[in-house]
């Protein structure tokens, strides 16, 4: 093929350069900038290296606030994407329902972070809060404020009731693509209807999982409105995920220093994962593929 | 192996059918003899894959029965039909290696795996895929996946029926050769009844004992294919059989003659009081071209040369027809009259063949 060389080409790539680097790389430049420099006020500026990195690295608190972070992340997926599969699978594949359903699951996609968090932070509630009040009138010990367990159950409910609903609606667009004759052909060849999930309908959604897999990773890994909503990071630090933590440090504590090279690291590992994770399940495809 | 009976059999995809248009399949009685192939010819949306559905289960006919020998399976699930059904576009199993794709219907059934290996070996040997029996099915060309779609299809050896549905539709022509002799040596071998569905003439006609022409929801005619190109039961089947299609002038029938544009010819044989629109059909090979003397006037319009033959574009009174030149004969110098042999001559009513009175008892 004989392709035309044009290097005016990047003129036109210009402009979204320009947005780019005042929306992004400017800001994070600015954090860098924090990260290297220990600061007094009266916008005096010491050098500082590396020393807040080793220092954050040596601390408990961001280890334990990743940890914790992690353990939610591989929770709601563990949950999310096979409940997803499964509504997917049981929604209707045509007429009016479908479209019913396809809205209803759209629902909580279209409600804003913060209220979804004051819906489930009222909803739990004990004296007013229907679910709070419900479990404690059956006689079920259940207090979000008080107990580190409830607190986990609550947000992590409240994870999967707002985005189970992506899952599916991306595993539901894979289905729909599948042609008929696989199903035709599943019968004629009388396999079973785990066998025509394991062999038909998973490979087909395998694309579309990547990619949800990916999203809900990179965003419940980012997540803060809504947990910061319902317990505020506790009761104590049980809930206090990495972003809570980080805007604790950075705005309540003003460790502009510290926080900034937390928050380096803290979108290193994003970057870092997310890579690892797309690169594997292409060169799954790949190899599958020879 | 079974006979497949058609008793009464329609279609339709409304829920309410009013008239006949509303069906998509018209009512059809017809039995496929155990062990014949036919090949089930039309054009797009005439009714011929509704009717390869029904048979094998994916759908339910709105009336009628389906018989399998003599056990009624009208309602029976298309698992319990012991068939076999290839696809217009290959369905293969993308995560599973072509051998495991092979053996997936057996294995299903829970045949011994003995049996299940032995018999996979086979198929892939006939569709001539023994080296690739590792690779996974995903990354295939169209070409093998469909090879894997008809090795699936054949590799139970108990079927009821293969049927294919324009399964070389996505084939290379000269895979298309290979992989339709292959089908009819395995068709020679183990006997299944085969139904193989197709818009294309010459992959019916070279694959089939029979060949069945469907036309706007209906069977128009069941033959041999020298049967459809001697005798065309209906003007479609002249008109779509053939390359060119049959001739077919508006003729006004008269006892043993028509008169066409105006002249009158002679049909070899006596037609009774015809109802309806009359017509007679001929076949571009039987249409023989003149200079001067007896004969339907015509203009030559131009000469194609196919190699083989040439095909002589005619106007006659406005129409376009044509005849066949076979090699070696040329076009006489000009020629402007047309005759047409007598044992080459249809004639039709309301599209139907009519049989000539001597020759009555002939299937019209």
């Amino acid at each position: 093929m004989n392709k035309t060389v044009n290097q005016k080409a990047w003129f036109l790539v210009l402009p979204v350069l320009v947005l780019v680097s005042f929306s992004a790389i400017i800001p994070l430049m600015t954090v860098v900038n924090y990260s290297v420099q220990d600061t007094f006020g009266n916008n005096e500026f010491f050098w500082a290296g590396l020393e807040w990195f080793k220092e954050m690295l040596e601390d408990e608190r961001m280890w334990n606030a990743l940890q914790r972070q992690m353990f939610f992340s591989a929770v709601i997926l563990a949950i999310e994407v096979p409940l997803g599969i499964f509504v997917a699978l049981n929604m209707p594949k045509k007429g009016f329902w479908a479209s019913f359903c396809l809205v209803l699951m759209s629902l909580p996609l279209l409600i804003p972070w913060n209220v979804v968090g004051t819906i489930w932070q009222i909803f739990g509630r004990l004296d007013i809060g229907l679910l709070g009040y419900t479990l404690d009138a059956i006689g079920i010990d259940y207090n979000y404020t008080q107990d580190a367990v409830d607190a986990w159950v609550t947000i992590i409910v409240m994870d999967v009731w707002h985005w189970t609903s992506l899952v599916a609606l991306l595993a539901y667009a894979g289905l729909q693509s599948i042609p008929d004759a696989y199903y035709q052909a599943a019968k004629i060849d009388q396999a079973s209807r785990w066998k025509v999930f394991r062999y038909i309908e998973l490979p087909k959604m395998s694309g579309v999982l990547t990619i949800a897999i990916l999203l809900r990773f990179m965003d419940s890994f980012k997540i803060y409105t809504e947990p910061f909503v319902v317990t505020g990071g506790g009761p104590g630090n049980a809930t206090t995920l990495l972003s809570i933590d980080l805007v604790k440090m950075a705005l309540g504590q003003f460790d502009l220093g510290p926080a900034a090279a937390f928050s380096i690291m803290y979108f290193l590992v994003i970057l870092v994962v997310s890579w690892v994770f797309y690169t594997v399940m292409t060169n799954l495809d790949k190899r599958d593929a020879k | 192996m079974a006979k497949i009976t058609l008793d009464n059999l329609a279609h339709s995809y409304l829920r309410d059918p009013k008239g006949e248009d509303d069906y998509a399949l018209k009512e059809l009685n017809h039995v496929w003899n155990d062990g014949e192939a036919y090949a089930l010819l039309g054009s797009s949306g005439c009714g011929k894959s509704t009717l390869l559905n029904i048979i094998s289960g994916l759908l339910q006919p709105s009336q009628g029965r389906i018989l399998f020998d003599d056990v009624d399976v009208t309602h029976a699930p298309t698992a319990q039909r012991n068939i076999a059904q290839v696809f217009q576009f290959p369905v293969v199993y993308d995560t599973m290696t072509v051998r495991e794709n092979l053996a997936f219907p057996l294995k299903n059934r829970g045949a011994d795996a003995n049996y299940v290996s032995g018999r996979v070996q086979d198929i892939a040997r006939m569709i001539g895929m023994e080296a690739e029996l590792d690779r996974k099915a995903r990354g295939l060309t169209a070409d093998a996946k469909q090879k894997i779609s008809l090795g699936r299809g054949m590799v139970r050896e108990d079927v009821n029926a293969l049927l294919f549905d324009e399964p070389l539709t996505v084939i290379d022509p000269h895979m298309k050769w290979e992989l339709r002799t292959q089908l009819k040596s395995l068709h020679h071998e183990f006997g299944h009844t085969m139904i193989y569905v197709t818009h294309d003439q010459t992959e019916a006609l070279t694959f089939a004992d029979k060949v069945v022409v469907m036309y706007d929801g209906r069977v128009v005619q069941i033959g041999t294919p020298q049967e459809l190109f001697e005798r065309p039961a209906h003007t479609f089947v002249g008109y779509f059989i053939g390359s060119p299609g049959m001739n077919v002038f508006d003729a006004e029938i008269d006892g043993s003659t028509a008169r066409i544009a105006g002249t009158t010819v002679d049909l070899g044989a006596p037609y009774g009081a015809l109802r309806g629109k009359t017509q007679v059909g001929v076949r571009p090979e039987f249409v023989q071209l003149h200079a001067g003397g007896e004969g339907v006037p015509a203009r030559v319009r131009r000469v194609e040369d196919v190699g083989r033959h040439k095909i002589i574009r005619l106007d006659v009174d406005g129409q376009t027809y044509s005849a066949i030149a076979e090699e070696g004969h040329s076009v006489p110098a000009g020629a402007d009259r047309i005759t047409f042999d007598p044992e080459g001559i249809n004639v039709y009513a309301d599209d139907w063949r009519v049989a000539p009175e001597s020759r009555m008892g002939e299937a019209a």
